[in-house]
């Protein structure tokens, strides 16, 4: 139940979102707990190359075949390159959503944005209520 | 909420639960797609207690079931089921979709109905009864459905050679630990199979018979996901999707369950104009030429931009590996090859009209 990983190094929404961030540019995709609630994903939708993202605003949407979710941006920016192998091998966002299964990166605004996102011991305990 | 007397099985059996129509149900075990394809290639077993059982008895039993559904109940002899409808009294729509069982032809009959319309369906059968015995039997009753092309060989091993003599849309009464089961013949996935009733008391003796006796066959259990997954390829329609209160069964594909010309039923003359005056849309099967996935309450438009109709279901299909859809038409636009757009997140994406069921078995 509760042998998700939560690498320390990223940052977390409570949309079950990671943000790994490298100087001013921001990786980001789902959590292995955002993908084992969703189930099989047989669809997503990214944005461009150039694209502008605002933070906590849609950036792009994950299907299972159930249910669609909003892919909300952890912080504003420009879309810098998107992992499009995602739209022909969707199943790499269950398999490793963490590394290979990455969404997006992002050239930020501010770096202030980030103070408000979750830090990994904060995101577990937010998984650890949500698995109750 | 309401649990099913199977709750615990699922829950040792690693189902995902979640709430369906107010009840506590399986969504899914190890995976959908393999649930489904499970179903189409061995035989699944799911649990469908949740829906509603209603029991119409009495010298006016069989008057008020021709009065309040659609298709020709005085055609069914004893151990024989049939797919229905209940109209509502305007004729402008369908208060649920059910099937009759008919257990003592003029006075006893079995409805299976939705379980989320179970307390709608029974307000309505009472405001409209026409001297019928109505008692809902919803909480006695468990119901297994056991499909896929091996569930006939599962039921024989577990009930014994009479199973094999029921035919489709018939039912047979079976003695199982000292109680009575009924069995028929029908289902909600394209495949072979069966639908059981069972008092509560045996239901869970009975899953796991089937889960010993079915191991070589490869039985697995399915959850809600999968069963509309299943439904879905077979353009089988569900309520509060394909059907609801402003459905005319005839735009929906389902004249074929209305016998107007055999009897009067409540709601007729409204619901034999729009026929009558020429269906101007019609439920149709789309495939996704595009990328994307349509889903219920998404807009339909032509290429030139005009609305057309929405979409009812929509779903990747695991056994064609391709996107699929029902949804409403214009009458225009629901040949079979006619190219359509989906309109999902504000952009519009082509489909085409294709035959169904979507899948064609060979």
């Amino acid at each position: 139940m509760s042998n998700y990983r939560v690498p320390e190094e990223n940052y977390y929404t409570k949309e079950h979102e990671w943000t790994l961030v490298d100087e001013n540019v921001a990786t980001v995709g789902i959590t292995e707990y955002a993908q084992n609630s969703l189930g099989e994903v047989v669809y997503v939708e990214l944005p461009e190359e150039g694209d502008k993202v605002t933070q906590n605003s849609a950036f792009g949407v994950v299907e299972s075949v159930k249910a669609v979710s909003d892919l909300l941006a952890p912080v504003s920016g420009t879309v810098v390159e998107v992992n499009n192998t995602l739209l022909d091998d969707t199943g790499m966002i269950n398999d490793d959503p963490m590394n290979e299964g990455w969404l997006i990166r992002i050239e930020m605004d501010t770096e202030k944005e980030l103070a408000i996102l979750m830090r990994a011991p904060d995101y577990k305990k937010l998984i650890a209520e949500e698995s109750k | 909420m309401k649990y099913t007397v199977l709750k615990e099985t699922h829950e040792k059996m690693g189902a995902k639960m979640v709430e369906f129509a107010g009840w506590y149900m399986p969504i899914q075990y190890e995976g959908l797609k393999q649930e489904h394809l499970n179903v189409r290639e061995n035989v699944g077993l799911f649990d469908v207690s949740h829906m509603g059982e209603i029991r119409v008895r009495g010298d006016k039993a069989l008057s008020t079931l021709q009065w309040l559904t659609t298709n020709d109940i005085a055609a069914l002899e004893n151990g024989q089921a049939q797919y229905s409808l209940f109209p509502n009294a305007q004729g402008t729509g369908l208060v649920d979709d059910l099937i009759v069982y008919c257990i003592d032809k003029h006075k006893d009959y079995l409805l299976c109905v939705n379980a989320a319309n179970k307390d709608k369906d029974l307000q309505w059968l009472l405001e409209n009864n026409q001297g019928a015995d109505i008692t809902d039997e919803s909480d006695q009753w468990a119901q297994i459905a056991v499909q896929g092309p091996k569930a006939c060989e599962l039921l024989t091993r577990v009930l014994g050679a009479k199973f094999n003599h029921i035919q489709s849309f018939h039912f047979e009464n079976f003695d199982y630990n000292s109680e009575t089961l009924i069995v028929a013949k029908t289902g909600y996935t394209g495949e072979d199979g069966a639908e059981v009733f069972l008092p509560n008391s045996v239901a869970v003796a009975f899953w796991q018979e089937l889960v010993e006796k079915g191991q070589d066959l490869s039985v697995k259990p399915v959850g809600l996901g999968a069963r509309d997954t299943l439904r879905t390829e077979m353009k089988y329609s569900l309520y509060g999707h394909e059907i609801g209160e402003d459905t005319n069964p005839y735009e929906a594909g389902l004249g074929w369950v209305c016998k107007p010309m055999k009897k009067d039923f409540l709601g007729k003359d409204n619901i034999v104009k729009v026929k009558e005056e020429g269906l101007k849309s019609k439920l149709v099967g789309f495939q996704m030429v595009d990328r994307g996935i349509a889903r219920a309450d998404y807009e339909l438009f032509s290429f030139d931009n005009k609305p057309v109709g929405r979409v009812t279901s929509g779903t990747p299909s695991p056994s064609l590996g391709i996107n699929i859809g029902i949804g409403f038409v214009d009458i225009d636009y629901s040949a079979i090859g006619t190219e359509i757009l989906v309109e999902i997140r504000n952009k519009k994406v082509k489909a085409k009209v294709v035959k169904t069921p979507f899948l064609q078995k060979s």
